[in-house]
């Protein structure tokens, strides 16, 4: 199925997880959608985060983000709105990637790689120096071109896990993974919540360990240095959302917030 | 003779209709889908099953529904034979029950206790909260606040049944919003929610389980067609196509017949204010090949990907996407797929009205409009035959609203129809 000769953009990403492994932390990974708040303002607010991530997460903006709970899908209207989309959402990409030589990797929806073309979308992506894809609605066995398509141009691909998935599918989805493994750690969408939600996720990191060849990371519901500690524990890497745009929404320090996440990884 | 469900030869067994179809979906509803599957596969052959979805649907329902020869419409059109199959005449209104009664006992059997739907016309969400109503079972229904004003009646009608309705602001505000958010919904509780989905659309095994459902419309007229004519095809069939389940319950049973048996098949698409105004629900006329509500499909969307919001004057049809089987016999030509504007479909509802005393549902009436233009091509000893998929109560307030646009000094009834029709009814 997948081309698993590690490509350019996945020895990145593994080499950022192995750095924040030999400092004891768990890789810190923020995410942001592209061209919010504006696309004038992105740079700015993805450089503060950039500063404190080891990898950052550029999420493509999507008309109908099926994964996503109210936070990122407003998100995602607003830069829609203000004309932000698929070539220019790599295009944002493209200039953060002169500033920086950390991990980029792209969150994107099928439908935006379909409409773009596979081929010239990965074409696309490796010529803004991005290094992985994560594709939220695409189970791997769905699609066997995209992964290959991604290997061909230089981009590791990393595919989701939930509390809900059956060993097999674990192992499936597992193996599929070049980038690192997301571990989804609520049954549900993105956004921040009340209360910690980490029950299933050992249980389910230790069986996805069994199965995977790279780094496993955890998302959805992370959302300040209590909760991204509690995940740090069990996990390689720490995703966080929301809280990232619900600060910026709100004109709440975004750097100082990274900031406290970030110290919150540690082991 | 006791209900069978048709087995039909696509999708394959990854879900797929030709290129079309699938499961694009968050991993999260991977396991719920195949659950699904299986429950429904084993459903599917069971004589319990059966039995009480036979008896719903001839108590409950009121089937099978007529199979009408409209006379006046007929003589109107000048040409082939029109029947009308009623399902117009369902309890409920449309043939949206066949598929959620179905639906909602095959909930029961997996022990939900929960179901949610989306809506657009609101049929599909009055049909999930009167099944709710009678099998017991909480109900949510997701409806965009655009079509919540348009079918304020419906929505009473949810809430009268015990349902609760769940205002969409985002997006269009319509029916591809109130999937969204139906889908993360479901994303959400999955464990202990069965999502009732309205059409043949979404992953696989919707498309192809909503089109077993809905199959009785089209064996029905087998049967009927051949006690009327003494053959079971007509030559011709028309139905609307927003989803595409009403169409795909009278198409599917013949569609896979060999060409020369196969009746000719055709489904109206919205096209609004007219496929090249940009405002219209034509997936095949107006759209490309995309992904949404996890099936590939013609889609409207643009060339980055992001969905364009559809527009019809009814709102079961304003959604951006056709149901995965419709694609694949787009592209073989198994059917054909034609658009009709609202202007048109607004003037063979007042048409239907007057000549058979029917007032059809917005949706049906891009039927009508087809229909009489086909038959008025065809020879008098052929066939038509229209599925009308529902009735007009839920849209007259919002039709009265757009004829008074129309002539906002409200003339008498007969000035209605735009000229060129009116002549040609009382001709
Ligand atoms: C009367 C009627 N016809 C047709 C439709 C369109 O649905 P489908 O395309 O799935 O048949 C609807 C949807 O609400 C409806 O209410």
């Amino acid at each position: 199925m997948t081309t698993l000769a590690p490509t350019r953009g996945a020895a990145r990403l593994h080499a950022a997880f192995e750095q924040a492994r030999t400092e004891g932390r768990a890789a810190f990974i923020p995410y942001m959608t592209a061209g919010y708040p504006t696309a004038a303002g992105f740079p700015a607010l993805a450089q503060t985060l950039l500063a404190h991530a080891d990898i950052l997460e550029v999420g493509i903006p999507y008309s109908d983000p099926l994964g996503d709970g109210p936070t990122i899908q407003r998100a995602s209207e607003q830069a829609l709105a203000g004309g932000t989309s698929t070539r220019h959402s790599l295009a944002l990409v493209a200039e953060l990637r002169a500033r920086t030589d950390k991990p980029i990797v792209v969150m994107t929806y099928v439908n935006p790689i379909y409409a773009v073309g596979p081929r010239e979308f990965m074409r696309l992506a490796q010529r803004a120096g991005v290094d992985g894809l994560i594709l939220p609605d695409l189970p791997p066995d769905q699609d066997l071109e995209i992964a290959d398509l991604a290997a061909e141009h230089g981009l590791a691909v990393t595919f989701l896990i939930a509390p809900t998935s059956t060993p097999a599918r674990v192992a499936l989805v597992a193996q599929a993974c070049t980038g690192f493994l997301y571990a989804v750690s609520v049954t549900g969408v993105t956004g921040a919540r009340e209360g910690a939600a980490l029950g299933e996720v050992p249980a389910m990191l230790a069986l996805a360990r069994q199965h995977a060849r790279v780094p496993v990371a955890v998302g959805f519901g992370v959302k300040d240095a209590a909760t991204a500690r509690q995940v740090a524990g069990v996990a390689d890497g720490v995703v966080v959302g929301s809280a990232f745009i619900t600060a910026a929404a709100n004109g709440q320090d975004v750097d100082a917030l990274a900031a406290s996440i970030r110290a919150g990884c540690v082991r | 003779m006791p209900l069978t469900l048709p087995t039909y030869p696509q999708p394959d067994a990854r879900g797929r209709f030709g290129r079309f179809g699938g499961r694009y979906v968050p991993e999260t509803l991977i396991p719920a889908l195949d659950e699904l599957e299986t429950a429904y596969a084993a459903a599917k052959t069971d004589p319990a099953f059966l039995g009480e979805l036979d008896r719903l649907l001839r108590e409950f329902v009121g089937r099978p529904s007529g199979l009408y020869l409209a006379q006046r419409l007929t003589e109107h059109a000048g040409g082939a034979r029109i029947y009308l199959k009623r399902e117009d005449q369902n309890y409920t209104g449309a043939h949206k029950i066949n598929n959620c009664l179905a639906q909602a006992l095959l909930a029961v059997r997996m022990g939900k206790k929960r179901v949610i739907a989306e809506t657009g016309a609101g049929q599909h969400g009055v049909a999930s909260a009167t099944a709710a109503a009678l099998l017991g079972l909480s109900c949510v229904v997701y409806m965009g606040a655009e079509d919540i004003r348009r079918q304020a009646l419906n929505v009473f009608r949810m809430k009268l049944l015990g349902a609760e309705v769940r205002e969409v602001t985002s997006g269009t505000a319509t029916l591809k919003d109130a999937t969204n958010e139906a889908i993360r919904d479901w994303v959400t509780n999955v464990r202990d929610t069965f999502y009732i989905l309205g059409s043949v659309v979404g992953p696989h095994p919707y498309p192809a389980m909503v089109r077993d459902f809905q199959s009785v419309i089209g064996e029905e007229l087998k049967v009927q067609h051949q006690a009327l004519e003494g053959r079971p095809a007509p030559d011709a069939i028309v139905a609307c196509v927003g989803g595409g389940s009403n169409a795909i319950g009278i198409f599917a049973p013949f569609a896979y017949l060999p060409e020369e048996e196969r009746p000719l098949l055709i489904g109206t698409e919205a096209a609004g204010e007219g496929v090249d105004s940009g405002r219209h629900a034509a997936s095949v006329a107006g759209g490309r090949i995309g992904v949404l509500h996890g099936a590939m499909m013609y889609l409207l969307n643009d060339d980055e990907g992001q969905i364009v919001p559809p527009h019809s004057v009814s709102a079961g049809l304003d959604y951006p996407g056709i149901g995965p089987e419709h694609c694949l016999y787009a592209q073989t030509g198994a059917a054909q797929y034609v658009p009709v504007t609202d202007a048109q479909a607004l003037d063979a509802l007042q048409l239907l009205t007057r000549l058979e005393g029917i007032i059809p549902a917005l949706e049906s009436a891009h039927a009508i409009y087809h229909a009489v233009e086909l038959a008025r091509t065809m020879r008098p000893d052929q066939t038509v035959v229209v599925n009308l998929s529902g009735r007009g109560d839920k849209d007259v307030a919002e039709v009265m609203r757009l004829l008074s646009l129309q002539d906002p000094v409200g003339e008498t009834p007969g000035q209605l129809l735009s000229p060129s029709l009116l002549s040609e009814v009382h001709a």
